[in-house]
């Protein structure tokens, strides 16, 4: 029990646990929550919040945050709308676009954070007012896409395991795949890691430290850029007040799954279980039906909360047997 | 102005020689210089553009006019901003603001709600439990709010960012879960008195922003305090060497900043004359960092400037009422808020600083 306690792995494994745990007892207690469809549904609702969360887990190893990825991401819906419904732009085009502003307006607020040594939680704020207020410059309202591009990219189910999943779903664990390698098998994902440990060190190693921080948030960014694609799949929709909030989602999500806050560990595969338990703790509160959807924020605190303290216990628990 | 000086010296010894420069100096380099600056101009645009702009008429015994409007509409984000400058002193962020504003407003606006009986045969309404208790109750709850992150942050030594971040994504949802989701209207007459009402001609919000300001400066000013929050600020082990009990004092800043949000949330919510649970204190906590940051407090804490937060709140509510004045769509609010932070962290960037002297040089 103490040798599972320090594996590296630890809190990673409670997230799959606690995974299995509500599912199980949601399954027992709501009949019909189990069908494969309903499991396939948490990957569905959920698509762009993993494609964020992955970026996330990049800054977040890096030992930054980005509080922008909500924004961009109602800021991509916005412009695509735009483009689609008044410029006219192929849909193809479209995406592209979306994805390289994205991309940029992340490696611009990484430039900000590392060559004039600002805080990233001020300046990816700062990102964050920038690109919602971005979205309203557009339009304050509501623009539909009618676009057949997209409009088919909503509506096909690809049938899976006798049930379906949506494109955007195909999208979302391409993408974490690609993540994965680039974590675990790539100089820029050893790189991350080693920033995150020490930027001192990585630094004397020779490492790029500079321009990987820069990768980072320009990757976070064309993350939350494809996030708001595949919300706008999902939506058909642009608008200023999509995904408000996304960000903490975002950031719980990465936490839950088991990466350290302080930076330098963590699974990019954890990104799927800590978002897949917020979908279940959605998806039982509607089960449920007596329960109010504001119970969803006061779990996901208090899951929050429970995982930073064990992360914490366990950082000080180690340390003390280090130094013994 | 060169006329005034002796001409005969040569320029550069002509500045040296000249008494006044040190003042001059001692006041472009007065950490509050900026701050007012930035005032001052905005105050200067909205002279020039918008009319009647400093006019002040009595009504019915009160003061009026769009200074006043500014003043009275920056009270509680100047609360809120004054609680903010601690936590940054001391190397914190405190990201809850937001949400003990919506549940302390919204505890207040259950409590009080307001019956409508008949007295004598005129409808009143009266309050549910006594305001004191309701107003207790209030400020209670956002001094647990406090408590708990004070524990994390000094207790667990949880990084303020994250430990502040559960507060605030639960602390809306527990807002929402006692209201039911709906917005909570209050009946009860003396309570709007907190945030509409008029002492001595001038509005209430204001005598409470100043005793607030007033305790907080005193009490960092006459006592160690303030040295003491600077010196974690600047240095926590060594503070913590130097016998300052710095965990406790951590634990007191976060505790301080939720009771200046509960504040905040009870006049935002007598304002209002309800409690909106979604709505209320929403990105609060955004413009508290700004105003502070905008007062000249550095976000690495350590240095720190009660007035020049005070300052920067109003910096933030004029630029607000100017962009409505001005008939710009609020929309760019947003904008123009974002693209100050940019300058303002620019500023204060040392490498900033010294991309542009290599460019003068």
């Amino acid at each position: 029990m103490k040798g599972l306690l320090h594996t590296p792995y630890f809190t990673s494994l409670v997230t799959v646990l606690l995974l299995v745990v509500m599912l199980g007892l949601g399954g027992a207690a709501y009949p019909g929550l189990l069908s494969t469809q309903v499991i396939f549904n948490l990957l569905i609702d959920n698509a762009f919040l993993l494609v964020i969360a992955v970026g996330m887990t990049f800054v977040i190893v890096s030992g930054g945050i980005d509080l922008s990825v909500g924004s961009v991401l109602a800021l991509s819906t916005m412009i695509a709308a735009w483009l689609l419904n008044v410029a006219h732009w192929p849909p193809l085009l479209v995406i592209a676009t979306v994805l390289a502003l994205g991309a940029v307006f992340g490696a611009s607020m990484g430039a900000l954070i590392h060559y004039f040594k600002l805080q990233p939680f001020i300046v990816t704020l700062a990102g964050m007012f920038l690109a919602r207020g971005l979205c309203y410059l557009i339009s304050i309202n509501s623009i539909t896409i009618d676009d057949p591009l997209f409009v088919a990219m909503s509506q096909t189910q690809l049938g899976f395991l006798g049930g379906f999943v949506s494109p955007g779903v195909v999208i979302a664990v391409a993408t974490l795949l690609l993540a994965i390698w680039l974590a675990h098998a790539t100089p820029f994902g050893r790189a991350v890691y080693a920033i995150g440990g020490n930027e001192q060190s990585a630094l004397m190693m020779g490492l790029p430290v500079g321009r990987t921080k820069v990768l980072i948030y320009a990757f976070s960014g064309l993350c939350a850029a494809l996030g708001g694609v595949l919300f706008s799949f999902y939506m058909l929709s642009g608008y200023g007040l999509h995904a408000q909030g996304t960000e903490l989602d975002a950031i719980a999500a990465v936490v839950i799954g088991g990466t350290l806050l302080s930076g330098g560990y963590g699974y990019v595969a954890g990104a799927l279980s800590g978002v897949l338990v917020l979908g279940t703790i959605q998806t039982l509160i509607a089960f449920d039906g007596t329960l109010s959807s504001w119970w969803t924020k006061i779990v996901i605190g208090g899951l929050l909360f429970v995982f930073c303290v064990v992360q914490r216990l366990m950082a000080m628990g180690q340390k003390t047997t280090n130094g013994s | 102005m060169s006329v005034s000086t002796p001409s005969s010296a040569p320029p550069a010894a002509r500045l040296a020689s000249t008494t006044d420069s040190s003042i001059v100096h001692s006041v472009l380099h007065h950490p509050l210089s900026r701050p007012l600056a930035a005032l001052f101009l905005l105050l200067l645009v909205d002279f020039f553009a918008i009319p009647g702009f400093f006019h002040l008429e009595i009504r019915d015994g009160h003061l009026y006019g769009s200074v006043i409007d500014i003043v009275n509409r920056a009270a509680p984000l100047m609360l809120a901003a004054l609680g903010m400058t601690l936590v940054i002193a001391t190397r914190g962020i405190d990201i809850s603001v937001g949400a003990v504003v919506a549940l302390s407003g919204t505890v207040a606006a259950m409590l009080i709600g307001g019956t409508m009986v008949m007295e004598n045969g005129v409808p009143t309404y009266v309050s549910n439990i006594p305001m004191g208790w309701a107003l207790a109750a209030a400020l209670g709850a956002a001094l647990l709010c406090g408590a708990w992150n004070g524990v994390l942050v000094a207790g667990l030594g949880l990084q303020p960012i994250v430990a502040t971040l559960i507060l605030m994504v639960a602390g809306r949802g527990l807002a929402q879960l006692l209201t039911d989701g709906q917005i909570v209207t209050v009946y009860y007459q003396p309570f709007f008195f907190i945030g509409s009402g008029y002492l001595f001609g001038l509005p209430f919000s204001l005598f409470l922003v100043a005793a607030v300001f007033l305790i907080t400066a005193v009490l960092m000013r006459k006592t160690a305090l303030g040295l003491f929050i600077q010196a974690v600020g600047i240095n926590p082990v060594a503070a913590r060497l130097a016998g300052i009990r710095t965990a406790t004092l951590i634990f007191f800043v976060y505790v301080f900043c939720a009771a200046c949000a509960g504040l905040s949330g009870l006049m935002i919510s007598s304002n209002i004359k309800s409690a909106d649970a979604n709505n209320a204190g929403l990105m609060l906590e955004l413009d508290a960092i700004l105003a502070v940051t905008l007062g000249g407090t550095s976000l690495a804490g350590g240095k720190f400037s009660l007035v020049g937060s005070m300052i920067g709140a109003l910096i933030i509510q004029t630029l607000t009422y100017t962009i409505y004045s001005l008939g710009v769509p609020p929309e760019v609010n947003m904008v123009v808020k974002s693209v100050v932070v940019f300058l303002v962290c620019l500023s204060q960037s040392s490498e900033f600083k010294q991309l542009l002297h290599r460019r003068k040089a």
